[in-house]
């Protein structure tokens, strides 16, 4: 089988996929799919290509990927062992954790006064930006595609040029009496 | 690879506090030099893509700090590139402001009326034109309509932008495609390019050193795709410097300078502002704006509109009002923020779990078309301060593009606090009247305290323990540097500031061209605006 990354094991794959599918969660790829928690209707971070943002050598997060990974992984074992959680075998930690384990997880890691929530926001955003904005594609492309994120919006798809338009943009009527001390140049006074 | 040039007057950084007085001098007979960390993109290059290494990424610069994250332009032009073009004119209690070191910030000879000549020279030059209803998006004209409806004025705000030309694409964080925005690479840098001014992109200043008779500017050069990379390294002797590489820069590249110059003023990395700003999102119930508004597109729905605007185009200024107590003055704007930086803080209301991620944040985000972003700009303290400077640049970039960690820190005081909890308390009433919308502040603790209007690290004034500039914006203790950003700016201005930059660093030319003379150099005063151009690629293809 392929490795579903040229710089990450699968096991750092699913812990990252994992993470950013608690961020942004979305509905499993398949009935064995153990780093999407089906916590959300939809695709989400992961479907939206999660990996391949933080893997992108525009976004430089790469090459401490497998160090964010050991680490999530080792937080995870950490709280489970806390609370008495069982994970199971073969399965990395944070993947074995349950949705709500790993959202209570994540809080804490990025929550003021962490030492290390400057590892894990970044981490975060990217998994936010996965979504929302495909930055690791072209966003024709991403909407040509039927990127999750970026359909569920209702991102408007562009003209036939790429480019977007909206010729329709104003309810084009007066809606507010204007400040009485304005000037004539339209600035505050 | 090493170079070692000279001119008449090197200006540090691109944006409207460089570009201006380097038309101004170059046409004047100044040789001039301008040299901007980011690279020369136009027209064309301005991409409708959210893809990293797009100019999204390539334009933009997202400073990550402590306490304080600063966003701003990184490309010839500077923040005029990627701003959205909000043009009003500060309000004039803003020039008596005292903060919290008890006494006027700003400097005696500078209030509106002192400010209003210059701010008409930017306002012919850009142009900058009053926006009427017609301009105004639905986004905006929403605001509005429930601003009126909660007994409050709302105005259409004043733009640089062309409305024959805008397509309302929302795209212009990212550049503008169209030329439609009035962006400084349609007015001063093709006149200043036009009287000899050379511009250098991907040339990051790391220091000033002095010669006999002037001063040596040293940069780096980055590489256009991996600005982590540096490809080369040069001077450029001088008679004058334009300090003007933005308020998260300046600051940096003068205490790097500080080993050979000698002590810099103790306000420089000091004082910094955030321009009181905070952002609010609402989501709207669409049902409600059609039956308590009274709003439809004529095509079935009522609003759903958040991707279609040009930034902000409406404000509410009713608490810009000079008899209220300083810290709870501000503007409310409506704003428009792409997705991604846009999107990330924005808080689900009502969520029981976690506000800014998970299951409730994606909710959240399947109805954005109905988000509304109510932009705050209020009175701050200048709570921050740079530590020291990093090995190179202003930051460590931790991306290829846009994303770096500088040294600012940034700790909120009580009063800028509360200044923030009474407008957002304002924006709620506003915009939750009888279920309107659900209202929640951007959430603060993640990564701290935001701006897009980065201010004040290297003010004018007139005490010389609170400001590092004279009124005429020369660098204490330092002749012959000049300081014309957003840094020279004393403090908060509750509206947008690029205008009031951009009519500071008018008002300081003549000064900078006294300084010239006295150092022989034959430089006049130009007062005639700068020719317009309708390419922002013209003055590239002119420089070649």
């Amino acid at each position: 089988m392929e490795p579903k990354s040229a710089i990450l094991d699968d096991r750092e794959v699913m812990t990252l996929e994992a993470f950013a599918d608690t961020i942004i969660p979305g509905e499993r790829r398949g009935p064995h799919d153990r780093a999407v928690a089906g916590a959300a209707a939809g695709g989400g971070a992961v479907a939206s290509g999660a990996i391949d943002l933080m893997t992108s050598e525009e976004g430089g997060l790469a090459g401490v990927l497998p160090t964010l990974a050991a680490g999530l992984d080792e937080h995870a074992r950490d709280w489970a062992a806390r609370r008495g959680r069982t994970l199971e075998d073969g399965v990395p930690a944070f993947a074995a954790l349950g949705f709500d384990d790993r959202t209570a997880l994540a809080a804490t890691l990025m929550a003021p006064g962490n030492p290390e929530r400057e590892l894990w926001v970044p981490l975060a955003m990217f998994s936010v930006m996965a979504w929302d904005t495909g930055a690791s594609q072209h966003t024709t492309d991403a909407l040509a595609g039927g990127h999750p994120g970026l359909i569920a919006m209702g991102f408007t798809p562009p003209g036939a040029d790429g480019l977007w338009r909206f010729p329709d943009f104003s309810y084009r009527k007066v809606l507010a009496t204007v400040h009485p001390h304005t000037t004539e140049s339209g600035d505050p006074a | 690879m090493s170079r070692n040039d000279s001119t008449d007057v090197v200006v540090i950084g691109s944006g409207f506090g460089g570009a201006i007085p380097a038309y101004r001098l170059a046409a004047g007979g100044a040789r001039v030099e301008i040299l901007e960390r980011g690279p020369w993109l136009t027209g064309d290059d301005f991409d409708h893509d959210f893809k990293f290494g797009s100019s999204s990424t390539r334009a933009f610069e997202f400073t990550m700090g402590d306490g304080m994250n600063v966003l701003g332009g990184n490309c010839v032009g500077g923040g005029s590139v990627v701003y959205f073009a909000a043009m009003p004119r500060a309000p004039r209690y803003v020039f008596g402001r005292r903060g919290g070191i008890g006494e006027r910030m700003w400097p005696r000879t500078i209030d509106r009326d002192a400010l209003d000549p210059w701010y008409d020279m930017v306002a012919e030059s850009l142009p900058i034109t009053r926006q009427d209803w017609d301009d105004v998006t639905y986004s905006g004209g929403l605001f509005a309509a429930a601003c009126s409806r909660a007994g409050r004025t709302a105005n259409p705000v004043p733009a640089a932008i062309d409305r024959d030309r805008c397509t309302n694409c929302n795209w212009m964080m990212s550049g503008c495609r169209f030329d439609a925005k009035r962006s400084l690479l349609l007015n001063y840098l093709p006149a200043a390019v036009v009287h000899g001014a050379r511009i250098r992109p991907l040339h990051e200043v790391q220091r000033i050193t002095r010669t006999g008779d002037g001063y040596r500017v040293h940069y780096n050069t980055v590489d256009e795709v991996d600005y982590r990379v540096v490809t080369g390294s040069g001077t450029i002797d001088c008679k004058l410097v334009v300090v003007a590489a933005g308020a998260a820069a300046t600051p940096v590249i003068l205490q790097r300078s500080e080993e050979d110059l000698g002590a810099m003023p103790e306000a420089v990395g000091r004082y910094f502002s955030g321009n009181g700003e905070r952002l609010n999102t609402a989501v709207v119930d669409e049902d409600k704006v059609r039956e308590l508004l009274k709003l439809d597109r004529g095509d079935g729905r009522a609003y759903e509109a958040y991707q279609i605007g040009k930034g902000p185009v409406c404000a509410s200024w009713d608490k810009l009002d000079g008899s209220l107590p300083e810290f709870s003055r501000y503007s409310l704007e409506q704003l428009y923020f792409p997705p991604g930086f846009g999107t990330i803080l924005a808080q689900a209301p009502e969520a029981a779990g976690p506000t800014w991620f998970g299951t409730e944040k994606k909710e959240m985000l399947r109805r954005w078309q109905s988000w509304l972003t109510i932009f705050i700009m209020s009175e701050d303290d200048n709570e921050g301060v740079f530590g020291p400077p990093p090995e190179t640049g202003n930051a460590d970039r931790v991306s290829q593009q846009m994303l770096s960690r500088g040294a600012l820190s940034y700790r909120p005081s009580a009063d800028t606090r509360a200044a923030w909890k009474r407008a957002d308390e304002d924006v709620r009433d506003i915009l939750e009247r009888d279920g309107l919308a659900r209202v929640m502040p951007w959430n603060d603790e993640v990564i701290g305290a935001y701006t897009v209007h980065p201010l004040a690290s290297c003010r004018i004034g007139d005490d010389p323990e609170t400001s590092a500039l004279d009124d005429t914006h020369e660098l204490r203790g330092h002749p012959g540097i000049f300081v014309t950003d957003g840094s020279a700016v004393p403090g908060a201005l509750t509206v947008n500031p690029a205008f009031t930059i951009a009519a500071l660093a008018e008002r300081a030319v003549p000064g900078i061209v006294a300084a010239a003379g006295r150092r022989g150099l034959p430089v006049r005063y130009v007062a005639e605006p700068p020719p317009s151009v309708s390419s922002s690629a013209w003055a590239r293809t002119a420089d070649r």
